[in-house]
């Protein structure tokens, strides 16, 4: 299945924002930061049953054999819920990593298991990935290296868990036990893993800096200080409108990496990076700008905004850093000695 | 794979085109008698091959080119380094109005010398005292035989140092309110009781010009729409002002190009921190182009384009100087030498123009607002 168009990816957004609406996400949340972690895996059994683990399997594996546009939205609706769990782990990198890795002994072990969602997987990548996410809710742990000749993927035992800044997220170092895969070629599926990994991420933190909006909006709409609402000063609604430009303009880039890194075209590095940076920049003003308007109720924990404002600091500086994602935007564009408009069509 | 709407064999004509018919040196600035005689022979040259106006119906001069196909010709004409379009009001501002609201008696006496640079025309909106406040506005049109005088002042008013007429609004009923009794008109620049005093801008150019209005006859056929209505007429088409036709992404597409080349050149490998800023102004530059285009094909699905457009003039203008200031810091302390021949000449250049951005067209705490109250619903 594909979604084809973008009417169908809306209607499947718009289903996916409906059922995680009324499936008591922040709450899941907060029982999942305190080890409980039953009311998120319902979510997930939620999602599975909407297809959106399968997206990224393969139809002969049990999948929808779905395009990374597809993966993209769904990812972005569990970024604007602040779904917990290891989300572009499991939904994205893992399964393109299985399915690069070409070995049909290692698709059927786990390929139809990860799309009934059965199974939840995780993985580490040092340098840019250095811990599993959520290993403990995880029945597959991974461990890749995309160095070249040194590529290599194991299977992994997750060490101690350290709690990250977003309470409802735990980071586990990662020991190889058995190699799965060695050489160029896993190299090679390892960063396109790390590429739809990295999407994956970015399509989260917009999704986030959109819910991180609207809080702020519906907040400021209500708030009243000096007999009006908080929204009516020129001070906050500038700080808002330059957050919805931020996002407004993060979201093609998004959608453009999607179309590369499917064609599996020299841009997918180029774009992918670019994406990442522009949503990780426009989430970080969404959340910087929401806790101002909040105020004091935003900087408690009572508050759910902190749900997002500390998944959107943990996600930055996931699958690689800003300045990574940067320096390989100006490697690609710096070597290409092209404009974006390389005289590729921009619309499909 | 091929562009939609056939734009691909366009794609190429265009570029073809201008390798061939591009001027050996740069035209000097259009801000001179001489540089503006040379820009207005450079668009009768577009015009002759029906390149000036494509997007317009063929009748008026145009191509009936669809919006993607206008933004491939914007990419091609930027990518090639082609002279600034000193009919730009005229045909980007103006002619939407007509199209919208003029009748067709006006389409057919106006276009064509506008596509062929006959006539070159000036916007007159803004006045001493109303600027972010266009409604308040002062300037008079007032009944006589056959038509309207015009009396009263307008300022910053682009290009009138030199072109031929001009197009802004007037106050015909000082008893209504303040967004009404305004009304749409075109005027010519040397009428009697005109007198035009250029301006010197930032640059120490005359690009704008305040124009003095005694007594000025208009007749009523130069008139667009009804009067009274010119408020909604003007606002109708402001989102063409703020959005894609004014700053189409082909512009900063090139210009993201040259900063990558001149980054190549010059920069120092181990200034992390102005790599950092290349990056990002490319990545910007992407970004606006992949929404336009996505905007377009809206636009051509049968969309409209209202306060939208509030959110691509603040980020089109903040990534102009962005593209520019990070160019600058690039050329470190040659960057303040002005009239540098060749292509690093042309930041300081751009810069100087880059700056007043985030002011014409609306100011950009004007878009802010905009987009806080009417795209995101905050309180007025």
């Amino acid at each position: 299945m594909t979604l084809a168009d973008a009417a169908g990816r809306d209607e499947f957004a718009a289903a996916l924002h409906d059922m995680l609406a009324g499936a008591g996400v922040p709450a899941a949340a907060r029982r999942w930061a305190d080890g409980d972690r039953a009311p998120g895996l319902a979510v997930w059994r939620a999602l599975a049953a909407q297809g959106v683990t399968a997206l990224a399997v393969a139809e002969r594996h049990g999948g929808l054999g779905a395009s990374l546009a597809d993966v993209v939205v769904a990812c972005e609706e569990l970024g604007h819920h602040a779904v917990p769990g290891p989300v572009a782990e499991s939904v994205a990198a893992v399964p393109v990593l299985i399915a690069a890795l070409d070995d049909a002994a290692l698709d059927a072990r786990w390929l139809p298991a990860l799309a009934a969602g059965d199974l939840i997987a995780t993985l580490a990548a040092p340098p840019a990935l250095p811990f599993a996410a959520d290993a403990e809710a995880a029945g597959l742990v991974l461990l890749a290296d995309c160095d070249g000749e040194a590529g290599a993927v194991w299977l992994a035992e997750p060490g101690a868990a350290r709690r990250s800044v977003d309470r409802a997220r735990s980071l586990s170092p990662a020991t190889g036990t058995q190699v799965l895969a060695r050489g160029p070629a896993a190299a090679a599926a390892v960063a396109r893993a790390l590429d739809a990994g990295a999407l994956a991420c970015a399509a989260q933190l917009l999704g986030a800096g959109r819910a991180l909006l609207e809080a702020s909006v519906r907040h400021a709409r209500q708030r009243l200080q000096f007999g009006r609402p908080v929204g009516a000063f020129q001070a906050v609604k500038h700080q808002l409108a330059d957050v919805a430009i931020g996002l407004e303009f993060a979201r093609p880039l998004l959608a453009e990496a999607a179309r590369t890194l499917a064609d599996g075209g020299c841009h997918a590095a180029r774009d992918t990076s670019a994406a990442k940076v522009a949503c990780t920049d426009a989430a970080r003003r969404a959340a910087r700008t929401a806790l101002q308007v909040h105020g004091a109720i935003g900087y408690t924990e009572e508050h759910d905004l902190h749900l997002w404002l500390t998944k959107v600091r943990a996600l930055a500086g996931s699958w690689g850093s800003q300045s990574q994602h940067r320096a390989r935007v100006l490697a690609a564009i710096a070597a290409a000695g092209q404009a974006p408009a390389d005289g590729r069509p921009m619309w499909t | 794979m091929s562009e939609p709407g056939g734009a691909d064999g366009f794609r190429a004509e265009v570029r073809d085109w201008l390798r061939a018919h591009m001027p050996a040196s740069p035209l000097p600035s259009v801000d001179t008698a001489a540089g503006f005689a040379a820009h207005r022979a450079w668009e009768r040259e577009l015009a002759g091959a029906r390149l000036s106006a494509v997007s317009w119906p063929a009748e008026y001069g145009g191509r009936d080119a669809p919006l993607l196909q206008w933004l491939a010709f914007e990419e091609e004409y930027w990518a090639a380094g082609a002279p600034v379009r000193v009919g730009q009001n005229g045909l980007f501002l103006l002619a939407p109005t007509l199209f919208a609201h003029g009748s067709e008696e006006q389409r057919r006496r106006v276009l064509p010398p506008m596509a062929r640079a006959d006539e070159v025309w000036a916007q007159a909106w803004s006045e001493p005292d109303a600027g972010s406040d266009l409604a308040a506005l002062r300037a008079r049109a007032v009944r006589a035989a056959g038509g309207w005088l015009l009396s009263g002042t307008k300022t910053w008013s682009t290009r009138a140092a030199f072109a031929d007429k001009a197009f802004g609004l007037f106050r015909t009923d000082p008893a209504a309110g303040r967004h009404h009794g305004l009304t749409y008109l075109m005027f010519g620049l040397r009428a009697e009781g005109v007198t035009v005093r250029p301006i010197r801008q930032l640059g120490g150019r005359t690009g704008f010009a305040e124009i003095f209005l005694d007594d000025v006859f208009v007749p009523d056929a130069d008139v667009i729409g009804a009067p009274g209505e010119g408020w909604r007429i003007a606002m109708s088409t402001a989102s063409h002002e703020r959005g894609m036709s004014l700053r189409s992404p082909g512009r900063f597409t090139a210009a993201a190009a040259r900063l990558v080349d001149l980054w190549r050149r010059a920069a120092d490998p181990a200034d992390t921190a102005l790599a950092g800023r290349v990056a990002d102004a490319w990545i910007g530059a992407q970004a606006y182009r992949l929404h336009t285009g996505a905007t377009a094909a809206r636009l051509e699905a049968g969309g409209a384009l209202g306060a939208e457009s509030s959110l691509g003039k603040v980020f089109w203008s903040e990534l102009d100087l962005a593209l520019h200031e990070t160019a600058l810091d690039l050329l470190g302390p040659a960057a303040e030498v002005d009239g540098v021949p060749g292509p690093d000449g042309q930041w300081l250049d751009g810069y100087l123009f880059a700056l007043a951005g985030p002011i014409y067209a609306g100011t950009n705490e004007i878009q802010r607002t905009v987009i806080a109250e009417r795209l995101l619903g905050l309180p007025r």
